[in-house]
C-alpha cells in the first residue's frame, strides 16, 4: 500500500505564558492512517491536536494539508472535524439537531440533512433517540453521538481527544473495536489523543509518543512495543526490565556477566548500551540451565500469568511466567535473541 | 422532605405571610370596596373601581407605561448584552472588579442618582453648558419619554448586566470551540450557540428591568416631570394626593396582572423553563 501524505507538520514550537509546550515537531500523517499521540499528561499531544484543529495557533513552525498551509485557514472552513475530550454537545439541542449542526451550517438541504443523519443514527445504533435531550443519556451514548457529530460531515481528518477517557473500561474495550471499524469503512484519517498505552496499541496503525514537548518515537505498535527507543518508551509502552549491558560486537551484547546473542547491530564496539526485556519474554529455568541466576523474591498471581519478581544482585527483574515459583529458591533465566531490545543509552 | 428541614422554613413562612400575602388580600378587598360609600366599615362590595379603569385616561397611562418600560428594557439589553460579554471574556480577576463597577452607583441613593441626571440634564444643565461651550444649540431632553427612559436604563442597567453576566460565564468554551469546528462563523456561533444558551439569562435580567421599570413613579416624576403620568404615578396620587384607596387598589391589582402577563409571555420564550434562577419562580 503505497501511502499518501495529508498533513505534515514541520519544526512546530508552541510556547504559551513562558512555557515551551511543543518543542519542534516533524510528523507527517498519511491518508487513512490511524494514527495515535500517545504520551503523559502534559506532554503537548493536546495542543498539538488544537493545533491541527485550529483552536490554538502555534509559535512557530508549518502545518501543512494537502499542499496548503493550514495555519491559515480558520477552523470553521477546515475538512478537519473533532471529537472533544467532554464531548462538548449543545445542550440546547436534541440529538438529531446536534449531529445535524454542522450540515445546517453548510447550508445542505434539509432532505439530505435528514438521510445523513438517520444514516448515522443507524450507525452509531441510536434510531430511536434522534428527538431526546442530550442530557438524557448516558456517557457511552454522548460519546457515540459526538463521533455522528463529527463524522456526518465526511471531514477528511478526525480528530479525537481523549475521547474513551471518561467511560468505563468495558465499554471503553468496545468502543475502541467500534472506532476502529468506522475508520476502516469510512477511510478517514484518524488522529487520536491518548494517555492509555493499551489504547494505543489496540487501535493505531501509527503510534506518536510523545514526552515533554517532543517525539520520542514514531512507529507501529509492534515496533514501538518490541523496539522501544529509549528508556521513556520503554517504561511508558508496558512494564519491562532494563539492564545497563555492553555491546561487545555486532549480535552480542553483555549484561549480568553473560555474552548474549541478539539482533542489534551497528553499535561501537564495547559501547555501553542499555536492554530492554519484556517480562514475558524472560524464561524460568533451572539454575544450571539459566544464563544467569538470582532468587525468587515474591510471587503474585495475576489471573492469566504469575508475576514473579527475581533478584540478581540487588537488581529486580519482572518475569511473566505461566508456572509459579518458590519464594527464596534460587532460579536461572534465560532470554531468547529476538526478545533482548538494546538501545542508546538516555535519550 | 425531612421534618427537621421543614421546620428552618417556618420563619419564612410567617414573614411571607405578615409583609406579602396579607396586604395583598387586604390590597386585593380594598380594590373591592365602593368608595363613595365614605365608610369602608360598611364593606359594600363593587366593582365599580375596575370599571372605572376602563376609560381612555387610564388605559392609555397603563400603555404608556408599558410602552416606555418596554422601550427601557430595550435599551437595557441592547446594552447590557454586549457589555456582559466584554466583561465574561476578561481575566477572571479583571471580571469580578469591573462588575464592582458597576454595581457600585446601586449604593447611592436612587432618588439621588436620579436628581444627579437633573443637574446634568436641565435647562442650564451640565449638558448644555457643553454644548454652548463647543458652540452647538442646545437641548431640551428634560421632561421628554427621552429623559425617562435614560434615567431608567441608567438605574435599571445592572439588573440585566449581572444575570447575562452569569450566563456567558457559564457557557462551555468547548462549545463556541465545537460550533466552529462543525463550521460555524463568528455570527452562526453566536445566534445559534451562544445566545440560545444565554436565553434564560437575557430573560431573567429583562424580567428585572422590566418589572420596576413598568411601576417606578420616582423617575417619571423627576425626569419627566409629572406632566405625563405613568400608572405608577397614577397609583401614588390615588394613595397620597386623592386619598382614593380603593381604586389605588384596583389599579395596583391590574397592573400586577398585566406584569404577571407579560413574565408569562417571556417565559414562553424560554422552552427549558430556568430562567438563570435568580427568580424562584
Amino acid at each position: 500500500m503505497t501511502k499518501t501524505p495529508l498533513i505534515e507538520i514541520k519544526n512546530l514550537t508552541k510556547e504559551y505564558d513562558g512555557d515551551i509546550i511543543l518543542k519542534g515537531i516533524d510528523l507527517t500523517i498519511h491518508e487513512d492512517e490511524f494514527v495515535t499521540l500517545l504520551g503523559p499528561s502534559g506532554c503537548g499531544k493536546t495542543t498539538l491536536l488544537r493545533i491541527i484543529g485550529g483552536f490554538d495557533t502555534p509559535t512557530s513552525g508549518e502545518v501543512v494539508f494537502k499542499g496548503k498551509d493550514l495555519i491559515q485557514i480558520p477552523s470553521y472552513k477546515r475538512e478537519i472535524n473533532t471529537v472533544f475530550q467532554k464531548y462538548a454537545l449543545f445542550p440546547h439541542l436534541n440529538v438529531f439537531d446536534n449531529i445535524a449542526f454542522g450540515l445546517r451550517m453548510k447550508k445542505v438541504p434539509e432532505s439530505e440533512i435528514t438521510e445523513r443523519v438517520n444514516r448515522m443514527l443507524k450507525m452509531i445504533k441510536l434510531t430511536d433517540f434522534a428527538n431526546r435531550r442530550i442530557d438524557s443519556l448516558s456517557g457511552g451514548q454522548q460519546q457515540r453521538i459526538a463521533i455522528a457529530r463529527a463524522l456526518v460531515n465526511r471531514p477528511k481528518v478526525l480528530l479525537l481527544d481523549e475521547p474513551l477517557g471518561a467511560l468505563d473500561l468495558k465499554l471503553r474495550q468496545d468502543m475502541q473495536y467500534e472506532l476502529k471499524e468506522i475508520q476502516r469503512e469510512m477511510g478517514i484519517t484518524f488522529i487520536f489523543v491518548t494517555h492509555d498505552q493499551e489504547e494505543a496499541l489496540t487501535m493505531s496503525d501509527t503510534i506518536v509518543v510523545l514526552n515533554d514537548g517532543l517525539i520520542q518515537q514514531i512507529g507501529t505498535p509492534v515496533d514501538i512495543y518490541n523496539e522501544p527507543r529509549n528508556r521513556f518508551v520503554a517504561n511508558f509502552i508496558g512494564e519491562s526490565n532494563i539492564v545497563d549491558a555492553v555491546m561487545i560486537e555486532d549480535y552480542k551484547v553483555k549484561f549480568e556477566g553473560h555474552v548474549f546473542e541478539c539482533v542489534d547491530r551497528g553499535y561501537n564496539p564495547n559501547e555501553a548500551v542499555e536492554v530492554v526485556i519484556r517480562p514475558e519474554d524472560l524464561q524460568i529455568v533451572d539454575k544450571e540451565k539459566g544464563a544467569f541466576t538470582g532468587v525468587v523474591d515474591s510471587v503474585i498471581f495475576k489471573g492469566v500469568h504469575y508475576e514473579i519478581i527475581v533478584m540478581v544482585e540487588g537488581r529486580e527483574y519482572i518475569v511473566h511466567s505461566t508456572q509459579s515459583a518458590e519464594v527464596g529458591s534460587v532460579v536461572g533465566m534465560i532470554v531468547a535473541p529476538a526478545d533482548i531490545h538494546v538501545m542508546e543509552v538516555g535519550i | 422532605m425531612h421534618e427537621s428541614t421543614k421546620r428552618l422554613s417556618y420563619p419564612y413562612i410567617v414573614w411571607i405571610s405578615i409583609i406579602i400575602i396579607i396586604p395583598m388580600l387586604l390590597i386585593f378587598l380594598y380594590s373591592l370596596i365602593d368608595p363613595s360609600d365614605g365608610n369602608p366599615m360598611a364593606f359594600r362590595l363593587t366593582i365599580d373601581n375596575y370599571v372605572k379603569f376602563f376609560s381612555p385616561i387610564y388605559i392609555s397611562t397603563l400603555a404608556r407605561s408599558l410602552w416606555i418600560a418596554v422601550w427601557s428594557t430595550l435599551a437595557c439589553l441592547l446594552l447590557g448584552y454586549p457589555l456582559a460579554w466584554v466583561i465574561a471574556q476578561c481575566h477572571p480577576k479583571k471580571q469580578s472588579s469591573l462588575l464592582l463597577l458597576f454595581i457600585m452607583p446601586m449604593w447611592i441613593n436612587m432618588l439621588l442618582r436620579t436628581y444627579a441626571w437633573i443637574s446634568i440634564l436641565g435647562k442650564n444643565g451640565i449638558l448644555n453648558n457643553i454644548l454652548e461651550f463647543f458652540h452647538l444649540a442646545p437641548v431640551d431632553i428634560m421632561y421628554t419619554d427621552f429623559a425617562i427612559i435614560l434615567g431608567m436604563v441608567y438605574n435599571f442597567l445592572p439588573f440585566m448586566v449581572l444575570p447575562i453576566h452569569t450566563a456567558i460565564a457559564k457557557v462551555d468554551k468547548n462549545l463556541i470551540d465545537a460550533a466552529r469546528d462543525l463550521g460555524a462563523n463568528n455570527r452562526q456561533v453566536f445566534s445559534k450557540v451562544v445566545f440560545p444558551l444565554t436565553l434564560p439569562g437575557i430573560i431573567t435580567g429583562v424580567i428585572m428591568v422590566f418589572l420596576p421599570a413598568v411601576s417606578t413613579f420616582v423617575i417619571p416624576q423627576l425626569l419627566g416631570g409629572g406632566q405625563f403620568m405613568m400608572i405608577g404615578n397614577l397609583i401614588e396620587k390615588q394613595f397620597l394626593l386623592t386619598g382614593n384607596w380603593y381604586f389605588g387598589s384596583a389599579l395596583s391589582m391590574i397592573l400586577m396582572i398585566f406584569i404577571l402577563l407579560s413574565i408569562w409571555l417571556m417565559k414562553r420564550f424560554d422552552s427549558d423553563g430556568q430562567a438563570g434562577g435568580a427568580l424562584p419562580w
